[in-house]
């Protein structure tokens, strides 16, 4: 009988984009919630390389890296495909995913650590920058057409964790005025009970980035 | 219908490599178009409107950007000749893991070693060295990374051998001591025609980034 486990932590997008993959494909899974200052032996066994999380663990057998993850549960259960057939638009899928992890994101995070003008520009490039998305939405409901699929999976729970970072930094990356087809369409999977199932309680996830954002501060002062 | 594949390239690019080593090992015709980086072609910027660099493949008018992108897509249009990636899902989740470590980490630390001194040139050849290593054990006794065959890794890796010689000469290094297997895998990649036509030779690199070093005011 084949066994699948998750390592993951539940403050990381990178884990719940992976849970949504497992849940839409209805794979049973066993979750198991590391604690990044104090990782378990059996995630440093099963991520050598990276000694990160999420990795799943399929039939003792471990794949390490979100995207990498992403194709490997849509290849292994192929109902509810997550990429679309065709080559080119699958090298589309893939492209803004990669272009969202390695552009969007790290300019996002680099509007914690900035302040006055330079925080500013900060902003205006990750708006810059999610403006490719918007464009990219384009009408659709989602990144996969009618319904979720990869592109989605993998922008939301970050798009979604900018919203919530919000609270506590004051700092709107996604406007409603600027990046109106984005909003609508994180409010759309807000509404998907699946989706839900993977986002953390927001109480606990704002009292999280808080305490992260303070950890922050007190240790470059 | 005919196909149209142009390629928009750099000679000494390293990612740019990978799609001309891809093509190649697929038999696939293309037009070669080397791109000024200091003066792009409209083509180029209408292309790859987000990032505006090389390599871009474009196969009947439509853009594929990103090396490793457009290396999967190439293997899924022409599939029928020398499959990059094996059939099996982990196996194919393993070829992309490496992928992605080689992007994450040998070009970045490649690059400081050239443009770095001191303490933190040591600190970059060191890093290089343990990169080389873990893919080392990767490729264990296997012919290529591919098995017996060049596969996904294989064309990711094997274009940044033509930049080793640059790396040592200007780090002062050697990495066929520290790493004899790879550099004997190196060697038979080079033997095949789609690798041997597609790199430059390591000398014209290395005068590059010399080049390079001149202009950024590097020594």
């Amino acid at each position: 009988m084949a066994e699948v486990k998750l390592f993951g932590m539940w403050a990381s997008p990178f884990s719940h984009t992976v849970e949504l993959a497992l849940k839409l494909k209805g794979v049973q899974y066993h979750y198991i919630e590391e604690d990044l200052s104090n990782k378990s032996p059996l995630l440093l066994e099963y991520n050598p390389v990276h000694k990160k999380i999420p990795v799943l663990v399929h039939n003792e057998k471990p794949i390490a890296e979100s995207l990498v993850i992403l194709e490997y549960i849509d290849e292994t259960w192929q109902n509810n495909p997550l990429l679309p057939k065709d080559p080119y638009d699958r090298a589309i899928a893939r492209f803004w995913a990669k272009f969202f992890h390695e552009q969007i994101l790290p300019t996002a995070l680099k509007t914690i650590a900035a302040e006055g003008k330079e925080q500013e520009q900060i902003i205006e490039q990750v708006y810059q920058k999610l403006n490719f998305l918007e464009n990219e939405l384009n009408g659709k409901d989602f990144f996969g057409g009618g319904s979720i699929g990869y592109l989605d999976i993998v922008v939301f729970f970050i798009a979604r964790a900018f919203q919530v970072n919000q609270e506590v930094t004051q700092v709107e990356l996604i406007s409603k005025e600027k990046l109106p087809a984005i909003c609508k369409w994180i409010e759309k999977l807000l509404k998907i009970d699946v989706v839900n199932e993977c986002i953390p309680p927001r109480e606990k996830h704002i009292a999280f980035i808080r305490a992260h954002l303070e950890a922050a501060k007190s240790s470059s002062n | 219908m005919a196909e149209e594949v142009i390629l928009l390239d750099f000679w000494p690019s390293p990612f740019g490599m990978r799609v001309r080593i891809a093509l190649a090992e697929k038999g696939v015709k293309y037009e070669y178009r080397e791109e000024d980086l200091r003066n792009k072609s409209p083509l180029l910027l209408q292309m790859n409107p987000v990032h505006k660099k090389i390599p871009v493949l474009i196969h009947n008018g439509k853009p594929i950007c990103e090396s490793l992108i457009a290396v999967q897509y190439v293997d899924e249009v022409w599939k029928d000749k020398s499959p990059f990636l094996p059939s099996d899902p982990y196996q194919r989740a393993q070829a992309r893991f490496w992928a992605d470590f080689i992007d994450k980490k040998i070009y970045d630390i490649g690059r400081k070693i050239w443009t770095t001194k001191g303490d933190e040139q040591e600190a970059a050849k060191k890093e290089f060295i343990e990169a080389l290593k873990l893919l080392e054990g990767e490729l264990g006794n296997k012919p290529y990374f591919g098995g017996e065959s060049m596969g996904y890794v294989d064309v990711a890796l094997i274009p940044f051998y033509s930049w080793f010689y640059a790396y040592e000469t200007c780090g002062n290094f050697s990495i066929e001591p520290e790493c004899p297997v790879l550099i004997a895998w190196a060697k038979r990649c080079l033997q095949k025609e789609s690798v041997s036509e597609s790199v430059p030779d390591p000398e014209k690199v290395y005068e590059f980034v010399l080049v390079l070093k001149k202009k950024f005011g590097i020594e």
